[in-house]
């Protein structure tokens, strides 16, 4: 098939971008978009012209590298899919495609479709863990874990940590990665000792960094690719709440 | 050369406690004054930054991913090994040794592979402390599964996000201690060389991805946790960005490379569909749980699967290996896919693949049971072929997946040159000749969270912390070979892309040193990548500069290395004239078509020492002793 791309091209995260016009032909239906877009790169590169960046590693879904907009939708049209695993044949011949990086202020650009998404590992720094230093540990079955428990505390630990959900947000907001990390941990056993102060800390850390709070709009369940669910928010504030307003910063009971 | 592996000695089962003891300690005050470099945020690296922060070190982290969190580790399906006996099954530390050993092929060192067993059992206690939301019974314990290579079941698993999850909990650990201000986090970064001085690393240049400059950093010690290199074959499960770079840096420095030709086909890959391809995509191991291997019975069955009747099915692993059926070590599992598929028996558009099929599962556990196990595995498989799984069988054929082989390390993990340790599958030290499932988590973990911590200390109580500067002259003479290299790469200006080398380098390495080897097409193969690698040199195009995020600089400079390491691992293959494990050369196979081991000869680790550009490599050996798993021709009939 043949298809037309638009693509968001920026030098640096300080030059001013353009969108440019690309024609690819014998695309075939059993290749990625990344694939795709491997192969346009090729033909640029032989004809001296600079390749389109874009950040992928895995290449299967799961490392959270890889993601950019597709006609405005967070890694594209299929749900539940990461643009490394979203393949041509959901396309077809003639369809125009736009691309652009993603878009927050918390994610500045770096080259073309590829941005810098540290903001999140700074969130996850501000309390995203369990405080257990290597050796302290009991046997791991000294604690069981209701399996209905570990199920939600799995379906949140899921979050691939690609930034869609803020990306897609309409508020720039990336609720649904915190509120995924705090559900993950806020509802094991092993997560509660610092259940309060992980609440107030990453979602202080949020704000800092520029990401706003959630606004029910729901654009980030849409997008995820892991299929969280905005329950993950509802948690988070609970959580949030409980800590600022019930304890009044105490640790948790 | 001598290699001194630094065996303790005593009975197996006390070796690393007596070993332990007898490590020097660093007084808790003096811990801070020292630095130390890990590159890699893996379950390798991530484990060991986070758990030598812990310890009042300070640390430099470095990995070339945006975040660490993004590591290769976290793609890891299946699960993780480790000797519970939660299900009183008869397991055991001596069994998971056991287990190892042979399905290693007697190729690994028995000292290493005790302590892997004895602490598998404390990774899992510290995995579920840091909150790893692994699978539970509904009386809230621990579940486990089976996995190849075995008869317990010891596998612990987080759906079929296992490496995920444990990926998760390093890289919080890592965070705590970012946040600590323990741990200095330099994402975006790539090591292009370890720094030597008289005779000990004491650090390494990296340049920054993001903006092309070149710096270097020093330290008391260097760990490497870089990961393997199956990416010399171009179609791999590995990640894209996945290399040899570093390791290979340190190999070219004086570190030597252990069996390089032990390279791990995965039997359960998703077939190549096109010349497009960019990766393959691993199905987990454990789908052979519940899943049946046939091809048809007949040679050039074309019929679509469910017309093809029972009887002329051939579930060729359940009939020539009964007693583990389709739970065959990998190596087997590969080798007979390969010759049904050699005999045109193969399924699919290219004849290269083998069914794997859940209808009689589906029909004994009832759809939810699967879609429980795994439903996600299912999806991914349907997102990529387009064909569900549920009512299809899904084709699969081998893939490169893991290196056994890398850099030479000694019970403590240290490479040949004083003070750098090399972590995970980035070191040679456990697997042997093949890995089994479930192996790699544990392995990764061990090594950081529970043998580093104690070996590191070890060395840098001996090496007094003197805060050296990286303005000593061996720093600058790292960075000024680096910019001369990326100077020439992008000075070629050629007419091929890069992706065209490595693709075709990727090929002679697949058809001459893939799932078997002779020793035509191994000197085959060495006449054909030096030649490919001088066209590379005169002929590659990498487009722009240095000072920017150039993705393209970064890859010609992977692939340079991969044409030398490509090479190597030719030579070490047709240097050992015997099979084992992964490494299949035909002309040495029992008559039933097993690889055939030759212990009086070849019961060694090939440790390569590198000789200058313009000199063969030197070859070391070190004697592999078995005290306690006799070596025995493999049966897993």
């Amino acid at each position: 098939m043949k298809l037309t791309l638009h693509i968001w091209r920026q030098a640096n995260s300080t030059a001013p971008g353009r969108m440019v016009k690309y024609e690819v032909d014998d695309v075939s239906e059993h290749m990625s978009f990344l694939e795709m877009l491997d192969v346009l790169n090729e033909k640029l590169t032989l004809k001296g012209e600079d390749p389109i960046a874009f950040d992928s590693d895995c290449r299967e879904g799961i490392c959270g590298t890889c993601g950019f907009m597709v006609n405005g939708v967070a890694h594209g049209p299929l749900p539940k899919t990461t643009v490394c695993q979203l393949h041509m044949r959901h396309f077809k011949d003639g369809d125009v495609l736009y691309l652009e990086p993603w878009r927050t202020r918390a994610f500045p650009v770096i080259k073309d479709l590829a941005v810098d998404r540290s903001a999140l590992d700074r969130i996850v720094a501000a309390g995203g863990f369990v405080s257990i230093d290597t050796g302290a540990a009991p046997d791991a079955n000294a604690i069981p874990v209701p399996k209905e428990r570990a199920e939600i505390s799995m379906d949140a630990a899921a979050c691939i940590g690609c930034g869609a959900c803020a990306a897609m947000c309409p508020n720039g907001s990336a609720s649904l990665f915190t509120g995924a990390k705090i559900t993950h941990l806020g509802v094991l056993p092993q997560g509660q000792p610092e259940r309060n102060e992980r609440a107030l800390r990453m979602v202080a850390q949020a704000t800092e960094e520029g990401l706003s709070y959630c606004s029910n709009h729901g654009e980030c369940e849409a997008v995820c690719p892991k299929g969280i669910t905005l329950e993950v928010i509802a948690r988070m504030n609970r959580h949030y709440i409980k800590a600022e307003w019930v304890d009044r910063g105490q640790p948790a009971e | 050369m001598e290699l001194d592996a630094k065996i303790p000695s005593g009975p197996i089962e006390d070796r690393w406690d007596n070993h332990k003891f007898n490590l020097k300690l660093v007084n808790p005050a003096n811990k801070r004054k020292y630095n130390i470099i890990v590159v890699g945020t893996g379950l390798a690296g991530g484990s060991a930054a986070a758990s030598l922060a812990e310890l009042g070190y300070n640390v430099k982290s470095f990995c070339y991913q945006d975040s660490p969190r993004r590591a290769h580790s976290i793609a890891a399906q299946g699960g993780i090994n480790a000797a519970k006996n939660y299900k009183n099954d008869g397991d055991s530390v001596y069994r998971l040794f056991y287990d190892t050993v042979k399905g290693g092929d007697f190729r690994s060192r028995e000292s290493n592979v005790y302590r892997l067993a004895q602490v598998s059992v404390n990774i899992i206690d510290q995995c579920v402390a840091q909150g790893v939301p692994f699978a539970r019974e509904y009386g809230g314990l621990l579940d486990n599964r089976s996995f190849g290579g075995a008869q317990v079941s010891r596998t612990f698993y987080a759906r079929g996000q296992t490496g995920q999850q444990l990926l998760l909990g390093a890289y919080q650990a890592l965070q705590r201690q970012v946040s600590a201000g323990q741990v200095k986090m330099y994402p975006r970064h790539e090591m292009l060389d370890l720094v030597v001085i008289d005779g000990r690393a004491r650090g390494i240049t990296v340049r920054d991805l993001f903006t092309g400059e070149v710096a270097s950093h020093a330290a008391d010690a260097v760990v490497l946790a870089t990961g393997g290199y199956g990416n010399a074959y171009y179609l791999s499960t590995n990640a894209r960005g996945c290399n040899a770079t570093a390791v290979w840096r340190a190999y070219k420095k004086g570190a030597l490379f252990a069996n390089p030709c032990y390279t791990q086909i995965h039997p359960t890959c998703i077939p190549v569909s096109g010349e497009y391809q960019s990766k393959l995509t691993l199905m987990s191991e454990s789908l052979r749980n519940d899943g049946r291997i046939w091809v048809p019975a007949k040679i050039g069955d074309k019929r679509r699967p469910a017309q093809i009747p029972e009887a002329e099915r051939d579930y060729y692993l359940e009939r020539k290996y009964p007693a583990f059926g389709n739970l065959v070590p990998r190596d087997v599992a590969s080798r007979n896919a390969k010759s049904v598929c050699d005999e045109g028996r193969g399924v699919g558009p290219s004849g290269l693949g083998v069914y794997l099929d859940f209808a009689e599962a589906m029909q004994r556990l009832g759809h939810h049971v699967i879609a429980e196990r795994y439903g996600n595995l299912f999806e991914m498989y349907e997102r990529i072929t387009g064909e569900d799984p549920y009512s299809v069988p899904m084709r699969i054929y081998p893939a490169t997946h893991y290196t056994m082989g890398g850099l030479w390390v000694d019970y403590n993990l240290m490479s040949t040159i004083p003070g750098l340790y090399v972590a995970g599958e980035a070191n040679f030290s456990d697997h042997g000749a093949n890995r089994l499932g479930a192996s790699a988590l544990m392995q990764g973990l061990a090594d950081g969270y529970f043998v580093l911590p104690y070996t590191i200390g070890d060395f840098l109580a001996s090496h007094r912390p003197d805060q050296l500067g990286v303005d000593h002259p061996a720093f600058k003479e790292a960075e000024q070979g680096v910019n001369a290299r990326t100077r020439q790469l992008l000075g070629i200006q050629g007419k091929r892309t890069i992706d065209s080398f490595h693709r075709e380098l990727g090929k002679i390495l697949w058809e001459h040193c893939g799932m078997s080897r002779t020793e035509q097409g191994l000197k085959d193969a060495l006449g054909m990548i030096p030649e490919l690698r001088e066209e590379f040199w005169k002929d590659v195009r990498v487009p722009g500069e240095n000072e920017e995020f150039n993705q393209n600089l970064e890859r010609a400079g992977r692939v340079a290395d991969f044409f030398e390491l490509g090479e190597l691992i030719c030579r070490d293959a047709l240097e050992r004239s015997e099979s084992c494990g992964g490494h299949f050369r035909e002309e040495y196979q029992t008559p039933e078509g097993e690889a055939l081991r030759n212990d009086d000869e070849y019961s060694y680790v090939a440790a390569w020492q590198y000789q200058g550009d313009s000199a063969p490599p030197a070859l070391v050996k070190e004697h592999l002793d078995f005290e306690y798993v006799h070596p025995s021709q493999r049966s897993y009939k």
